[in-house]
């Protein structure tokens, strides 16, 4: 793998709260060294610049916090973790100050005990709402932080009406304000994590909230919907758009027929939802919750994650084929992936210009909607317009992504609902269900069987791993395990923002006979270099797109895969709430776990795959059907709002 | 009182030409030896800035001057910009060469753009008199200095504040340490003087450290620049020597027989007239410059609620304590006028206080409570009577 040359950071949070600040602190030439902190009495040694909390944190002593995040850049704004540092006026806050000397500190005297409580009480006095009339009970930081401070009344009072109207535009995020703590975080997600900057801090003093660009709805604002903000509130300020009332009426509908498909990520995280540890995979407890549920089909969007691999690996094919030989110079390389409804979003408002690059191919969620209303309906008799397709996904942008006008190709609405993780497990909860107690049972057919490649397009890397493991088998006619032990294609996993891999074509084999109709032979593709590049988190899009901008190494790429989230789906903006990187790579694990669990790992030897190309769409993948179907075109939305 | 040397008598450009002549570390020690401390208010060691800055490795550096007086009742800065510009230019191309900066900014306050083209006249008249640019006074030395304009946030006369205001962010004080010394303007080592540290400094370089020493207090040299205002006979701006008690001071003033003082601005102490005979001096009552007299007839709740007012309204609101504590303390002081409050939340609300002045993230918040507190503690008998103890 050759190195990544990215540009520095492009926030556009203040320079002085982007993470690095703190290492910085300490001088260049410090760093590298260790210095000891004496912490209630007991020494331990950090590498310089550690922040107070850190330190703490390794021997065991919990400061607690309300707008750090450990996905964050530094704010020490909400003063819940101030601290006594010897020698200091002031009590300073734990989570902004790096040790760059030797300190002494005190975590739990008379004077931060009762500043941290004021804090508390102060934030409880604006916090309008009751907690067991809240989405986030039980699930709140602040709940938890008033428990622990043992808050027993509201000293300084406790609102008694809403200030602030709640924001229900958007398909995906719902904003209350009247719950917002100002501890700013989804405004450093949006600017600083995801660089997509759609909301900010406005006004002053207790005047101050957070908002969109000219007070705008979210849902008129350039948005990505990528819920990231939601992960990472502390309370129910931020919250997903919820559809479950919508999803029960429909399973409670005798004439209905609820077909539900569910995304690999979630069963990876909602054991979270259930007290088990995160990365515990849950797929088949999953699958009788559903049923018990009442859910009348259960289908594996991997079936979808196969069918995508194969479009949007024939339309690379094809794209490659018309640039090198047929030396078309107008074709869009390189072809950017489309299964991230926050990624797509994003491009169309900042990157418009490279809407021809995006794969025309819909997302898994989208396609399986268009194939259960058209194909599934068709097979077993049934009137698609009585069909509820509900996809449950770990992405709040996959509720803007099925009520995109243009998805609706079956003749009816692909999709109808999309759930997240969150919502579905407060589902089974409210079923009464206790899912890790529950019995195993199996995905339904007609799209029972799935592959290892569909399972891990949940994590980073996971749609370029399953590309490539079909593309290398189809144009090499080698097996995959060949080139990388146990089909693992390890360059490509992983959680670095930006990852680039240059594969080189020696060999090549016959066209196999799905794509027979498309291209004569492979010798066109001989002793030529593959290259591909995987980034997470829009961020990172933002760097590789400005790089292909300015015709740098990733513009002399074949094809990128973009997802809008850090870490890929396992980290969507629909997954149990909270978020780290570790509770990412836990989730990531359980995902390959999974994946190397298969016995079929390879999306073009799915068998269902096979079938519904022999049955259904019968000109072939790229062909008219599939066009019709499983294709899709996009939006220039452009940053600029009326 | 005898009277003092004022800048008024200082000779021109004579810091600068002494400071031509002396090393980097003789400037600095220079002002160690001074004594001198920030004008602003918070009294930080003037030559131990320089000192750190100069110290900190950086291919740029920066010399920002915070003409952002905003502190109620300050108005010494404009009247030194109006009248001594050149002696602030002078101070700030000293601590350019002190520290190693080639560029120094002017942070002016919104309110003060009126002064703006009377103070670029002056910085093009110094550029042509080779005392700007390059090769000051045929030297090698090269600074030059721009205006930057703020936009009427009382918070951006915090140090740190104005350095992202500066960089085109909103105006929120960060997180210290780092410090600007080290992290400052646009990440690199940054001093942030007062204008009135500035014009002294420039003073002490001419007229040397003992001059300069020789008024004041041993722990505050030299003398200040106050705005004195409210129930006197002769508000206006005054040079007095540091260390002069609140009785001398009301005297000089034709304040005699005031019920109270404000000393230090909305964020200071409120001096009650049975401690006039403390002094104005930072190891007594610290203040930027602000004096505000308040007469007999002045009920101490009004000034309570003036200035809480104004906090609530200029609160930058990024860290709780000072975002809801000065709105808590405001509806405090309503409730007492209207006899509502007990008195376990007037304690509670002292308790408020005190949080707010330790656990506050920047000097706003740690010292907006002051008034409050130093009016409960020093007028309890007027307060008092307004409680109710019926819970």
């Amino acid at each position: 793998m050759s190195p990544t040359p990215v540009q520095e950071t492009s926030s556009r949070a203040p320079k002085s709260q982007q993470s690095l600040t703190i290492a910085r602190a300490a001088g260049g030439e410090a760093i590298g060294g260790t210095v000891t902190a004496t912490i209630n009495g007991q020494e331990v040694k950090v590498p310089l610049g550690t922040t107070i909390l850190a330190a703490a944190e390794e021997i065991g002593v919990r400061i607690p916090t309300l707008c750090h995040h450990p996905d964050l850049c530094v704010a020490g704004v909400c003063r819940v973790c101030v601290v006594e540092v010897e020698g200091q006026r002031t009590l300073q806050a734990a989570c902004a100050f790096p040790i760059t000397s030797p300190i002494k500190v005190l975590t739990h005297t008379r004077k931060v005990r009762q500043s941290r409580r004021h804090v508390i009480d102060l934030l409880l006095s604006e916090h309008y709402g009751e907690c067991y009339a809240c989405g986030r009970n039980n699930n709140c930081e602040l709940q938890a932080l008033a428990k622990e401070y043992g808050v027993d009344f509201f000293r300084f009072g406790h609102p008694s009406k809403p200030k602030y109207e709640i924001d229900c535009s958007s398909y995906s995020v719902i904003r209350d304000n009247n719950k917002c703590v100002l501890c700013r975080r989804c405004v450093r997600t949006c600017i600083d994590l995801q660089e997509v900057g759609t909301i900010e801090v406005a006004g002053r003093s207790d005047k101050s909230y957070i908002t969109t660009f000219k007070d705008k709805p979210l849902g008129s604002v350039v948005c990505i919907n990528c819920g990231q903000c939601i992960n990472r509130c502390p309370t129910g300020a931020l919250r997903a758009n919820d559809p479950t009332d919508d999803v029960w009426a429909a399973i409670d509908d005798p004439r209905k027929h609820v077909v539900i498909q569910t995304a690999p990520s979630p069963r990876a995280a909602i054991g979270e939802c259930f007290g088990l540890e995160p990365g515990t995979p849950l797929t088949y407890e999953l699958n009788t919750a559903l049923r018990m549920c009442g859910f009348d089909r259960i289908f594996d969007t991997n079936f979808t994650a196969d069918l995508t691999i194969i479009e949007e690996g024939t339309e690379l094919i094809l794209r490659l084929h018309k640039a090198l030989v047929g030396k078309d110079a107008a074709i869009a390389l390189p072809q950017f992936t489309s299964c991230s409804p926050g990624w797509v979003k994003y491009l169309e408002h900042f990157y418009a210009e490279y809407i021809p690059n995006l794969s025309s191919a819909k997302s898994p969620q989208q396609m399986f909607g268009a194939v259960i209303k058209t194909y599934y309906a068709e097979k077993h008799g049934i009137d698609p317009k009585d069909i509820v397709t509900v996809a449950l996904m770990p992405c709040s942008a996959k509720k803007f992504e099925c009520n995109r006008s243009e998805m609706d190709d079956s003749g009816f609405k692909d999709v109808d609902y999309g759930l997240t993780t969150r919502e579905l497990a407060k589902m089974i909860s409210e079923a009464g269900l206790e899912l890790p107690k529950l019995s195993k049972s199996d995905f339904d057919a007609p799209f029972g069987t799935a592959t290892g490649s569909g399972v891990i397009f949940g994590a980073t890397g996971g749609v370029m791993e399953a590309a490539l493991r079909t593309v290398i088998e189809l144009v090499t006619g080698t097996k995959v395990e060949s080139l990388f032990d146990k089909a693992n294609i390890i360059p490509v996993r992983g959680f670095e923002g930006v990852k680039y891999v240059e594969l080189p074509i020696t060999d090549v084999g016959p066209v196999p006979d799905i794509l027979k109709h498309l291209v004569p032979d492979w010798n066109w593709l001989k002793g030529a270099t593959l290259k591909v590049a995987v980034a997470h988190g829009t961020a990172n899009a933002k760097k590789v797109m400005e790089d292909i901008k300015a015709g740098g190494m990733f513009s002399e790429c074949h094809f990128i895969e973009f997802m809008g989230c850090p870490g890929g789906c396992i980290g969507g903006g629909g997954q149990p709430i909270p978020t780290s990187p570790e509770i990412r790579s836990a989730r990531a694990r359980a995902i390959y776990a999974e994946d190397a669990a298969y016995d079929v790992r390879k999306s073009h030897e799915n068998p269902d795959v096979l079938t519904i190309y022999q049955e259904f769409l019968t000109d072939g993948p790229c062909g008219r059907k599939s066009h019709k179907l499983l294709h899709t075109h996009y939006v220039p939305r452009g940053k600029y709002i009326e | 009182m005898s009277p003092l040397p004022t800048f008024s008598t200082m000779a021109p450009e004579a810091g600068l030409k002494q400071a031509m002549a002396l090393s980097r570390p003789d400037i600095i020690e220079t002002m160690k030896q001074s004594g001198l401390k920030g004008r602003g208010g918070a009294g930080f060691p003037t030559g131990m800035k320089w000192n750190f800055a100069a110290a900190a490795q950086a291919e740029e550096k920066f010399v920002i001057c915070n003409a952002d007086e905003g502190e109620p009742g300050t108005f010494k800065d404009r009247v030194i910009l109006q009248d001594h510009a050149d002696l602030v230019f002078e101070g700030m191309t000293i601590a350019g060469k002190a520290i190693g900066a080639k560029e120094g900014i002017v942070f002016l306050r919104g309110e003060y753009t009126y002064l703006r083209s009377q103070l670029e006249a002056v910085l093009d008249r110094r550029r042509k008199q080779k005392l700007l640019g390059k090769a000051i006074l045929g030297s090698d030395l090269e600074f030059d200095i721009r205006i930057f304009m703020g936009a009427g946030a009382y918070i951006c006369g915090e140090e740190t504040a104005l350095i992202e205001a500066l960089e085109g962010f909103r105006g929120e004080p960060r997180n210290r340490p780092p410090f600007p010394v080290n992290t400052g303007f646009l990440g690199r080592p940054s001093i942030v003087n007062n204008v009135e540290t500035l014009a002294s400094a420039a003073c002490i370089l001419q007229k040397g450290v003992d001059w300069w020493k020789a008024t004041g207090t041993e722990h505050s040299t030299g003398i200040k620049i106050f705005s004195v205002s409210g129930d006197c006979g002769k508000p206006g701006v005054y040079e007095f020597p540091m260390g002069i008690t609140v009785a001398q001071l009301l005297k000089e003033v034709a304040g005699e027989g005031a019920k109270a003082v404000q000393v230090g601005g909305a964020s200071g102490l409120c001096i009650p007239a049975s401690q006039f005979q403390r002094a104005i001096a930072f190891e007594d009552i610290p203040t930027g410059g602000s004096i505000i007299v308040f007469g007999q007839q002045r009920d101490m709740l009004d000034v309570l609620h003036n200035f809480l007012d104004f906090f609530v309204d200029e609160s930058c609101g990024q860290c709780t304590p000072c975002r809801l504590g000065n709105r808590k303390l405001l509806e405090g002081v309503e409730l007492l006028k209207e006899g509502k409050c007990s008195m376990a939340y007037l304690q509670e609300l002292c308790a408020l206080g005190d949080t707010m002045q330790i656990a506050s993230k920047c000097g706003l918040g740690q010292s907006s409570p002051s008034a409050f507190l130093s009016v409960v503690k020093n007028f309890r008998e007027e307060l008092m009577g307004r409680t109710y103890s019926h819970v």
